[in-house]
């Protein structure tokens, strides 16, 4: 097995939902989704961006395009509209999320 | 099998504005929608249109008609769009005035009823509390401060339009998918209780509302080989009458479509893909195909629908304080210790001139003022960094007072900062209340104006 970022094997993009944000997480090739359900789990996501997101993490399985979809409660410091952050929409999110390590096969 | 060609001329108030001529030119489509509005832009129109009672909607629209009407005219394109914001009778008014100078002929409709900003404290007194989706409280906690409140009307009062024989529709707070799904029911003859199909229509619009993202833009699968991005095409999606359709872009224009980008766009800015709720139908993405079937072409197919729940959503924004930011860039040698000198120096600056703000922001542009706590400190010593400084305060005054102190720090700090930025001017803070209302409370209104 090789520890890879997350960014090897998948594609993501990110945006706001109140204070809320969600990012897309898709396999670039279908043997790959199966690693991401395996591995890119609720509680590891919520463990990644611990001491930025506040609230709950919660996962959907989308195997129809070999993709998860994770909503992240309170995430944003108060909304894009309300928040001081420089990303205040959470574009930069999804990317953020492609820093995670990740076991693959030789 | 009968289909049509829909394009998106712009995702958002601000987007490219030259977008839609390619589409008018190549794109071969006969309805262009775009989406003027996001929770913010409606209190902004608010306010332009208490200052001025002629204004409050999107005046690029009127700009982009005086440019592709004649064109628009002869192909027989229809333009739907919800840049009547706040004043859709003053848009559509602006757009006949353009209409009689060019001595065109035209029928536009106007789509309103979304605006409950005078109806708050009698739909209150009928039992309407407007209680905060997220925390459950009264809008009596902020009803003073309330800037602009629209329901998310669907897509019937479009279709409506569109049977009256509209060929430019304006209209206020309509959800972005309903101005996709409407020329989809009116051209493809779909019924309100052909679920699968209503969903497959929302599917699609979400797919294409936000423009570029789904042709190579903001695309992290691929983005360094997107060719062109200077002229980026913008989305058509070719509909079937059996609810698939293909997306893709007009000739000879930039950018990409590939299963991907559609990928990416269908997830964008959604909750549970199996709820994805709109006043027309709730629809279901968790079976949704796509697949690559020609160079910019990507069929899109199989969302599920079930019935539309009997609310509505409403939009109120509300005014919560003020807000500033202000940056200076501090330059090798350890620019990074630098500049979290020059932090130390504000905080204390802050107490000495009494500024006190309700929260207070420090960022390292170059650093982590994107990825914040996941960002690794630079190895070497980084070439330069730049001190952000955002504050949250009760009232313009209070933040004012962060504008003279930032440049200061170039003669008062560490060594070697400049280039700060301009004194920022406070921004009002407009917080979002996401509220529900039954459906019945609501009345869409859709009226006509002619250009003989």
């Amino acid at each position: 097995m090789r520890r890879v970022p997350l960014v090897e094997i998948a594609h993501a993009r990110s945006g706001d939902k109140g204070d809320g944000c969600n990012i897309g997480l898709i396999a670039r090739r279908p043997e790959h989704y199966p690693i991401l359900v395996a591995q890119v789990t609720e509680a590891r996501v919520r463990e990644h961006f611990k001491g930025w997101v506040q609230g709950p993490v919660r996962r959907y399985e989308m195997p129809n395009i070999q993709a998860l979809n994770f909503v992240l409660e309170k995430a944003l410091g108060g909304g894009a509209t309300a928040s001081l952050r420089a990303d205040n929409q959470g574009k930069t999110m999804g990317g953020a999320l492609l820093r995670m390590l990740v076991e693959i096969p030789e | 099998m009968k289909k049509i060609r829909i394009g998106t001329g712009q995702g958002y108030w601000g987007d490219r504005l030259d977008a839609p001529l390619a589409l008018v030119s190549s794109g071969n489509v006969q309805y262009i929608c775009f989406d003027y509005l996001a929770e913010l832009t409606m209190s902004i129109m608010q306010k332009q249109k208490q200052r001025d009672p002629a204004r409050g909607y999107a005046h690029d629209f009127v700009g982009l008609c005086r440019q592709i009407l004649p064109q628009v005219k002869a192909q027989g394109i229809k333009l739907i769009a919800s840049a009547g914001g706040v004043n859709p009778k003053a848009c559509a008014e602006a757009i006949a005035q353009v209409a009689r100078s060019q001595g065109i002929k035209l029928k536009i409709a106007t789509v309103s009823g979304d605006d409950i900003l005078d109806r708050i404290d009698s739909l209150a007194s009928q039992g309407y509390a407007l209680r905060n989706m997220d925390d459950g409280s009264g809008i009596s906690a902020i009803r003073d401060r309330v800037t602009s409140a629209n329901v998310y009307l669907g897509v019937a009062p479009v279709v409506e339009a569109l049977r009256g024989g509209a060929e430019i529709i304006v209209t206020g707070r309509n959800t972005d998918t309903s101005l996709f799904l409407a020329p989809m029911i009116h051209e493809l003859g779909w019924r309100m209780d052909e679920l699968d199909k209503l969903a497959c229509g929302i599917c699609i619009g979400h797919v294409i509302e936000c423009g570029a993202q789904v042709t190579g833009g903001n695309y992290t699968g691929g983005w360094d080989r997107v060719p062109d991005l200077a002229r980026v095409g913008w989305p058509i999606a070719e509909v079937y009458e059996d609810g698939s359709a293909v997306i893709t872009k007009p000739d000879g224009t930039g950018g990409l479509v590939e299963a991907g980008t559609v990928k990416e766009e269908l997830l964008y800015e959604i909750g549970d893909p199996r709820s994805y709720i709109t006043p027309d139908v709730v629809a279901d993405f968790s079976e949704v195909r796509v697949e690559d079937v020609g160079q910019n072409r990507v069929k899109l197919w199989g969302a599920k629908g079930r019935p539309a729940p009997d609310t509505l959503k409403v939009s109120i924004s509300y005014s919560n304080g003020y807000r500033a930011y202000a940056d200076l860039a501090f330059s090798w040698p350890q620019a990074l210790d630098k500049a979290k000198l020059a932090a130390k120096v504000l905080t204390e600056r802050f107490r000495i001139i009494g500024l006190r703000p309700e929260e207070t922001m420090f960022d390292y542009i170059g650093y982590n003022s994107m990825h914040g706590p996941l960002s690794e400190i630079p190895g070497n010593d980084p070439q330069e960094v730049r001190l952000r400084v955002a504050i949250r305060t009760k009232t313009a005054e209070e933040a004012k007072k962060l504008g003279p102190e930032v440049p200061c720090l170039v003669t008062c700090g560490p060594p070697q900062g400049g280039g700060y930025s301009a004194r920022s001017t406070p921004q009002e803070i407009l917080e979002y209340w996401p509220a529900l209302i039954p459906a019945a409370a609501i009345e869409p209104e859709v009226r006509f104006v002619e250009v003989n």
